[in-house]
């Protein structure tokens, strides 16, 4: 049985190329805004402005290979995971993203999907299991499985209240 | 065992380790710079009150310096604060430091076998000391500053050799960015990287940590340098005595994933430019001489240090910049800016027509200091080309070496530098 709270749905509100960088997906300008909250508003700003106002609460965004390469900068994964995307499915992540993402809470999945997924399909996604359902074509793809860490860690939520829960009486 | 592999396995009390275990390994040394108003924030969220070794923890203000907004300057209060309040005595404020990896390596806090993490992604600079050093994000650092230690996957290495002798103005910066364009922005991704061979062994320090810094750009978790006596004597400068030896080198049977072999005169035989908006869009200077550029930078992380200053102002001296370039030099550290002082290299620059920035990151990182606008081009010897990363979305940059930085300042278009500085047997002379 898969856990329930590693299951989401979601529909596809984007689907990027490869090596999208941290300068894309939130300028560096903007570092000096530390709410996580407020980093929404700069997602992808400069280079696809468009985008901002099609991305809702819920919504899985694709990309090709190396997504989120460049800066440590963790308002990137902030960027995208305040403004509610449920997940972001790529064929490989830049290995500093991956991390803030895990760390952060947001599910990042590897997977070859984004090449015959589109924009507006609906999906849905367990996490324990690494799949990906595409329900108006009842076809599943399969995701790389987590690190144990990684998914001990996305699992509590992320980083945070993983360590909160352990250092709770500290 | 490979280096990563040796020194993950002594971090975390282990013989020996295989790429793709999960280990966790204890921290050397936690660096951060203005993000560590970020890192502050996450490290209340979990509750813990105090860091777990304020003796480890090194934070350096560089990206914003000196503070260029009412709100940079609130964050630089709150950090001040914070190191008060923690006793965290490795704190370089304005004025006090320069640029974070610039100056984590001249005050001696990194050496060899160490693990060093910074929330920043040229952090993979300090392999130049034989460090395993890696990049991570703030609130993974907010982690850090609570147990003091971290979980890595041990990365798979490639090699890369490289033999034979840089031709005339051809640098460090050259045979980084030939790699990127060779390997790919994520050539390296999760992977470690051993640079070694007798042309890396006959480089200077400085230009190792452009080799180990640049390493992030096709995506490398650590990058690693040879620990030699270059970089003993280096170290010992720098308050740090080590010995070189078979604790920092490779087992002769480690295994790579590859291993490459770069031969100098026939691989890289003239300077090479990352174009925008990638770093791996690389093409040799002769693919785009002539380019016409409206600000030339020299400086960063990457190349804001003395020879990076000497190469350039060897090339400017008795020359002007040229009326539609403005150049921009900013000095990696103030012990650069000093040093540079003294041997005149900033007097023969500001007298060309270059404007001097204070000690930090600035125009590389599109916040202050140097921004460019739409239609505007850039040639700089910083690391990122990607859009919008020094100004405006329509502006673009091109990324090379500080003599090509220099020689473009002067020309207003980018050139080869013996195109400026004469002949190359002149400027070898």
């Amino acid at each position: 049985m898969s856990d329930p709270t590693m299951r989401l749905r979601g529909r596809v509100a984007a689907k990027l190329g490869d090596n999208i960088d941290t300068d894309i997906i939130y300028p560096g300008r903007y570092l000096n805004i530390t709410d996580r909250e407020k980093t929404p508003e700069h997602l992808f700003e400069l280079a696809y402005p468009e985008l901002r106002s099609q991305i809702h609460p819920g919504d899985i965004i694709l990309a090709g290979k190396n997504f989120g390469c460049g800066s440590s900068r963790e308002q990137a994964t902030a960027a995208i995971k305040y403004a509610g995307v449920g997940a972001v499915i790529a064929f490989s992540f830049a290995r500093i993203f991956f991390r803030n993402s895990i760390n952060l809470g947001l599910p990042v999945l590897v997977s070859d999907a984004p090449r015959r997924l589109q924009p507006g399909d609906d999906l849905l996604i367990d996490l324990t299991a690494g799949t990906i359902l595409d329900l108006a074509t009842d076809r599943t793809y399969t995701c790389a499985p987590l690190d144990a860490k990684a998914a001990e860690l996305l699992a509590a939520g992320g980083l945070v209240p993983y360590l909160k829960k352990r250092y709770a009486s500290v | 065992m490979t280096l990563a592999e040796k020194i993950l396995a002594r971090a975390s009390g282990r013989a020996s380790v295989s790429p793709d275990e999960i280990v966790v390994a204890n921290i050397d040394v936690a660096m951060s710079h203005e993000n560590a108003d970020l890192v502050r924030k996450s490290f209340k969220e979990i509750g813990v009150k105090r860091v777990w070794d304020p003796g480890r923890i090194v934070i350096i203000l560089d990206h914003r310096v000196p503070a260029e907004s009412e709100k940079t300057a609130a964050t630089h209060k709150a950090i001040r604060e914070f190191v008060a309040e923690q006793g965290i005595r490795n704190f370089y404020d304005v004025g006090r430091g320069g640029i974070c990896h610039q100056v984590l390596a001249e005050r001696g806090h990194v050496g060899p076998g160490m693990v060093v993490v910074g929330t920043d992604s040229h952090t993979t600079t300090h392999g130049a000391f034989g460090a395993f050093a890696a990049g991570i994000g703030a609130t993974e650092m907010a982690g850090v500053w609570t147990e003091g230690r971290l979980w890595f996957k041990v990365p798979s290495t490639i090699r890369i050799e490289v033999a034979g002798e840089f031709a005339p103005f051809v640098s460090a910066k050259d045979l980084i960015l030939y790699i990127i364009g060779k390997l790919g922005a994520d050539g390296a991704d999760y992977r470690a990287v051993e640079f070694d061979g007798p042309a890396v062994r006959e480089m200077s320090v400085a230009s190792r940590m452009v080799i180990a810094n640049l390493s992030m750009e096709m995506g490398a978790k650590v990058a690693f340098l040879p620990v030699d006596e270059k970089l003993a004597a280096w170290l010992r400068d720098a308050g740090r005595d080590i010995t070189p030896g078979p604790d920092y080198e490779p087992d002769p049977d480690a295994k790579y994933e590859r291993v490459l072999h770069i031969d100098l005169a026939k691989d890289v035989p003239e300077p090479q430019i990352a174009c925008p908006h990638a770093v791996d869009n690389v093409h040799p200077v002769s693919e785009v001489a002539g380019t016409p550029v409206n600000q030339a930078v020299l400086g960063s992380c990457t190349n804001g240090r003395l020879e990076d200053l000497e190469a350039a102002a060897r090339i400017i001296a008795g020359r002007t910049v040229h009326p539609r370039t403005r150049l921009i030099v900013i000095p990696a550290s103030q012990r650069i800016y000093l040093e540079a002082i003294r041997l005149g290299y900033l007097r023969t620059l500001v007298e060309a027509g270059a404007i001097v920035n204070a000690p930090g990151c600035g125009p590389c990182v599109g916040v202050h200091q140097g921004i460019i606008a739409a239609g505007e081009a850039c040639i700089s010897s910083t690391n990122r080309n990607f859009i919008g990363r020094m100004g405006s979305k329509d502006s673009t940059v091109y990324l090379g070496s500080p003599a090509v930085v220099a020689a473009s300042a002067v020309a207003g278009e980018i050139v080869h530098p013996a195109a400026i500085a004469g002949r190359v047997e002149e400027a070898e002379a």
